[in-house]
């Protein structure tokens, strides 16, 4: 157990140092957002999740759709680590001809259907969701979305229908960093009671820290176990978590590090990885 | 003369998926509330399991349609014409069409035969809408044993598609050619010009056609039910032997079957090409018939353009 988690800690700053270093060649891209969902994305493909690099489209495999798409290097990272594709093509992050697009598109390996426009997500989980309980399938379905996102009103949508269906195949992860572009969430458009609206709305919600590897792992897994509803784990996080000068700055939510930038945000997660022990 | 044969296209759409859905496990059919009046209501109750109410949540409606075909299925997903397309429009194009999903939008109560619900109701811009979206291919069928062609016909074919029904009664064609996604095909043929139509203004074509043929005016009739992708074949063929086309549908003329048309000959053969479509303005209450005669819709408004074309 000790040992687990220790390795999922390591595999998310590694996915960190990633995302870094691919936004910086890039030039452009979300280090925000990414930085936030990292442990979320890799307890889910390291630990919680069935799936196969090498059999993409094994019919039995856990879905995950990324809903915030403009986070993709966080997952790109993951799926390179896992072997979806070699690392190296993270350098090709949003440049011409790459299946890495800015937000993504299904043709990378690994990526279930393409994302990007807020608040579309849950729908599109909501309906594998389905086709799971139609075919009797035991896989289950997993959506990230962003804080700013669920202001869409299509996420209100599919909260309704999601219960009325009882799916409880159904797991949605908010990444509650606290920011969107244009500021503070709650001064942008507040979203409390956030807790309140889930649960009135027929879900199980589960509150907890989104970088605390061992609390993402037990609400993930008690997701599991509840029946007849889906769920919401309200993941709170910090936007641009890892990297000092990123943290809470809502400037980092679309900006790329300069070259400058990264090496200090390198040398910050090395010193990290190197705490974790 | 024998009455004229007259048919809900939507009644036969119902029928059509209980068929289909004996014969494939694999189709869901989805709906927003409109179950009865798009006759999905019939799937419904044969096959309860695969037929998902969405309730009044168009956008929920189609992403999820994606998801769901995302995982194999085949999906039919419906409701009127006007909720069926702008509303979900972002769903449309992000989550079905970019992923290229294989989902079916039957939309009925398109055009302005909708009649007394009003202009909210009566979506006269669906296919604009829809029609600059890569991917997808539209159809509007013109009599209801077309509609039942074109649903067998895109449940074989892997893909998105929007495929517009009407709400009121259509009269059956005399004639019937086999049913091939993207071919129109000719029911007259002429000597003056050619009209080419889609939906229920194929058959006022016919009508028209009969109009001006007492005034010694010969015209062509095609039946373009495919806007997307079109027939450039036959349009094209058309404008080298008549020089002079008409383009009708239930629609506004800017943006459907006769954009579609004047786009394609502008950069291949320039004819002139006359519309008859509702023209810049939102539709009102009213029965259908009397609306096709305001909105100058009808064979009678089809022929005076003939003539107006003529004269030119």
């Amino acid at each position: 157990m000790e040992n687990k988690i220790k390795t999922l800690k390591k595999k998310s700053n590694r996915v960190r140092e990633l995302i870094i270093e691919m936004l910086s060649i890039a030039g452009s891209g979300h280090p925000g957002g990414s930085l936030s969902s990292t442990e979320i994305i890799t307890c889910l493909f390291c630990e919680i999740m069935n799936h196969d690099p090498k059999n993409t489209q094994w019919p039995d495999r856990d879905r995950f759709h990324l809903s915030k798409g403009h986070c993709c290097p966080a997952l790109y990272a993951t799926l390179a680590l896992c072997g979806y594709f070699p690392l190296d093509n993270l350098k090709t992050l949003r440049k011409f001809g790459s299946l890495l697009q800015g937000h993504p598109d299904r043709r990378a390996c690994g990526v279930e259907l393409a994302s990007g426009s807020l608040g579309q997500g849950l729908s599109v989980a909501l309906g594998m969701a389905l086709a799971g309980k139609l075919d009797k399938k035991e896989y289950r379905v997993y959506c990230l979305m962003g804080d700013g996102e669920i202001q869409e009103g299509n996420i209100w949508e599919a909260a309704m229908a999601a219960a009325h269906y009882h799916l409880d195949n159904l797991c949605g992860i908010i990444d509650y960093n606290g920011f969107q572009i244009d500021g503070r969430v709650e001064e942008v458009m507040n979203l409390e009671p956030l807790v309140n609206k889930w649960e009135s709305f027929g879900w199980h919600v589960v509150e907890c820290d989104g970088h605390d590897v061992e609390a993402l792992l037990c609400a993930f897994n008690q997701a599991k176990e509840v029946k007849r509803k889906p769920t919401m784990i309200i993941a709170n996080t910090v936007k641009g978590k890892g990297v000092s000068f990123m943290e809470h700055v809502v400037d980092f939510h679309g900006r790329s590090p300069t070259a400058r930038e990264k090496e200090i945000a390198l040398k910050e997660l090395y010193d990290i990885s190197q705490s974790i022990d | 003369m024998t009455e004229q044969e007259k048919l809900y296209a939507r009644d036969v759409y119902g029928q059509t998926l209980v068929e289909l859905g004996k014969e494939d496990p694999n189709i869901v059919v989805l709906d927003a509330d409109l179950s009865g009046s798009t006759r999905t209501a019939l799937f419904a109750r044969e096959f309860p399991d695969r037929f998902f109410n969405f309730g009044v949540a168009e956008q929920n409606m189609m992403a999820a349609a994606a998801g769901l075909a995302s995982c194999g299925k085949i999906v039919f997903a419906s409701t009127f014409a006007m909720f069926a397309t702008a509303r979900p429009l972002d769903q449309i194009r992000n989550s079905i069409c970019y992923n290229r999903l294989n989902v079916k939008i039957v939309a009925t109560h398109g055009g302005i035969t909708v009649g007394e619900d009003g202009a909210s109701h009566q979506a006269l811009e669906d296919v604009a809408f829809l029609r600059s979206i890569p991917h997808i291919r539209i159809i509007v069928p013109a009599d209801a044993h077309e509609a039942r062609d074109t649903i067998r016909t895109v449940y074989k074919t892997p893909g998105p598609f929007y495929i517009r029904l009407g709400r009121s009664k259509i009269p059956t064609l005399s004639q019937r050619k086999e049913f091939v996604v993207g071919k129109g095909y000719m029911l007259s043929e002429g000597g003056d010009l050619a009209v080419i139509a889609c939906g229920i203004m194929v058959n006022e074509a016919v009508l028209a056609r009969g109009i001006l043929k007492e005034k010694g005016i010969d015209i062509a009739v095609a039946n373009i039910h495919t806007i997307k992708p079109l027939d450039e074949e036959l349009v094209l063929a058309l404008a080298k032997r008549y020089k002079k086309l008409i383009v009708c549908e239930e629609h506004q003329s800017r943006g459907g079957l006769y954009s579609s048309v004047c786009e394609f000959l502008s950069g291949v053969y320039p004819v002139k090409v006359a519309s008859v479509a509702v023209n810049d303005r939102f539709g009102q209450s009213g029965s259908p018939q009397e609306l096709m005669e305001k909105y100058e819709l009808s064979a009678k408004a089809i022929a005076h353009k003939a003539e107006e074309l003529l004269r030119d």
